[in-house]
């Protein structure tokens, strides 16, 4: 199973009936196609709509019913529309129940770093500081390295989306709580061993007894 | 409110204006103002959105032709142009957080000075900015945002100017439609008054000057 799948699966479990969900572009979006069919998960997109669903079958497109990234989407029944200060309300508000974002840092501590690279890529953040500031529980979706190098730090180089801390972060080798700030490994990716998650992380672990492998 | 024709709306423009502009990646900008604009070629705005949309769409087309002096939205990410102009110092581009800057012209609209938010804190964002503490948490002061024009998508428009809008295409523009100066609107349908329900006025006519005619 490719790394994105083993992600999003994992984090798809996190998902409860009757929450309202934000994700993020990237591995986030993947995660909605493994949520059981039957249940009551209703999904927020930035741009305005509650109950996004899935993409339209081919010559169903509305022009004017898009996710952030401007694509089209359909609604599912009980989906709503609004504008884009209610969205932010919904957003920093605390009524947005779980977000899913990417990441390109997280911090021995659950510091994130996700919007910009300076001098090199400088897209702008976007709704990812008012979602981590303001969401119930923040959920990071990251491959567990960048072309081989750590991106589970002791400190972030890069700069900081909230000076929230996110609550998971599920990597294809690791899931990673970060309890009293203090990165704390859950569980290990399938066919992963402990060693090899602590190798290839640069941030000290906090290791429990037991270390499970991840269901997914 | 008055009826003009899109030609007359961009000649009310003067160059070095600054423009709100309704729409979340294009879906809900007023593309025919757009198009105008570039057509009169006015030059050295200041454009407040979310975002640059992608180039040859919406705001993209602006950039495109070299119009924009300065760009105030949260995310350009997906407008390499915005970009190439930002690194090579051909435009000044300000990065606000989404609901910062809603909210900032929320409150312009709304006769406020400014917001205060969590978002920012601790980050980047935060750099040269007042920040207040308030019931044990800290923010950040937020000025309001205003603009000399206002340019609205709508979907629904009747002859006097009560608005609607089409389910995403909403995003800014209700908002930005109560912070410019002036309010022009283009609308996918104009339709006689009484057609849009009391219900569904989305944003009320007062908020609205110009109203672009079909054709």
């Amino acid at each position: 199973m490719e790394a994105q799948e083993i992600i999003a699966r994992r984090i798809a479990r996190e998902l409860k009936a009757g929450m309202l969900v934000n994700l993020g572009i990237g591995i986030p979006t993947l995660v909605a196609a493994y949520i059981p069919k039957d249940l009551p998960i209703f999904f927020q997109s930035e741009n305005g709509l509650i109950g996004t669903g899935p993409i339209p079958e081919e010559g169903m497109a509305d022009p004017f019913l898009t996710d952030a990234g401007g694509r089209p989407v359909t609604a599912v029944p009980g989906a709503c529309t609004f504008d884009s200060a209610m969205s932010f309300a919904l957003i920093r508000g605390g009524h947005v129940d779980v977000t899913v974002l990417g990441a390109l840092q997280v911090d021995a501590s659950g510091l994130l770093a996700n919007w910009m690279i300076p001098g090199k890529m400088v897209p702008g953040m976007g709704g990812a500081m008012d979602l981590v500031t303001g969401a119930k529980r923040v959920i990071i979706a990251m491959q567990h390295t960048a072309k081989g190098k750590p991106k589970i730090m002791n400190k972030c180089s890069l700069p900081l989306t909230s000076a929230r801390r996110i609550d998971l972060l599920v990597t294809e080798m690791a899931v990673i709580a970060f309890p009293e700030g203090r990165a704390t490994l859950l569980e290990s990716g399938p066919g992963i061993s402990v060693e090899q998650v602590i190798a290839t992380t640069e941030a000290k672990l906090a290791i429990p007894n037991k270390v499970p492998q991840m269901m997914i | 409110m008055k009826t003009v024709s899109v030609e007359h709306a961009v000649r009310i423009i003067p160059d070095g204006a600054s423009l709100m502009i309704g729409g979340f990646m294009g879906v809900g900008t007023p593309e025919r103002l757009i198009d105008e604009l570039v057509r009169q070629q006015k030059r050295n705005l200041t454009v407040i959105a979310n975002d640059t949309a992608l180039p040859g769409r919406g705001i993209g087309k602006l950039i495109n032709a070299k119009l924009v002096s300065r760009t105030i939205a949260s995310h350009i990410g997906l407008n390499p142009e915005t970009q190439k102009q930002m690194i090579e110092g051909a435009m000044a581009v300000d990065l606000v957080p989404q609901g910062t800057l809603i909210e900032r012209i929320r409150a312009g609209g709304a006769g406020l000075g400014g917001v205060l938010t969590p978002t920012g804190v601790g980050t980047v964002v935060a750099e040269g900015k007042q920040s207040i503490d308030l019931d044990g948490r800290t923010y950040l002061v937020e000025p309001a945002l205003k603009a000399d024009f206002a340019l609205i998508g709508a979907f629904l428009a009747d002859y006097i100017g009560n608005l609607s809008y089409a389910l995403t295409a909403r995003n800014f523009n209700p908002v930005i439609a109560t912070a410019g100066a002036t309010t022009i609107v283009c609308a996918e349908h104009i339709v006689p008054v009484g057609l849009i329900a009391p219900d569904n006025v989305i944003t009320p006519a007062a908020l609205v000057d110009y109203l672009v005619a079909n054709g």
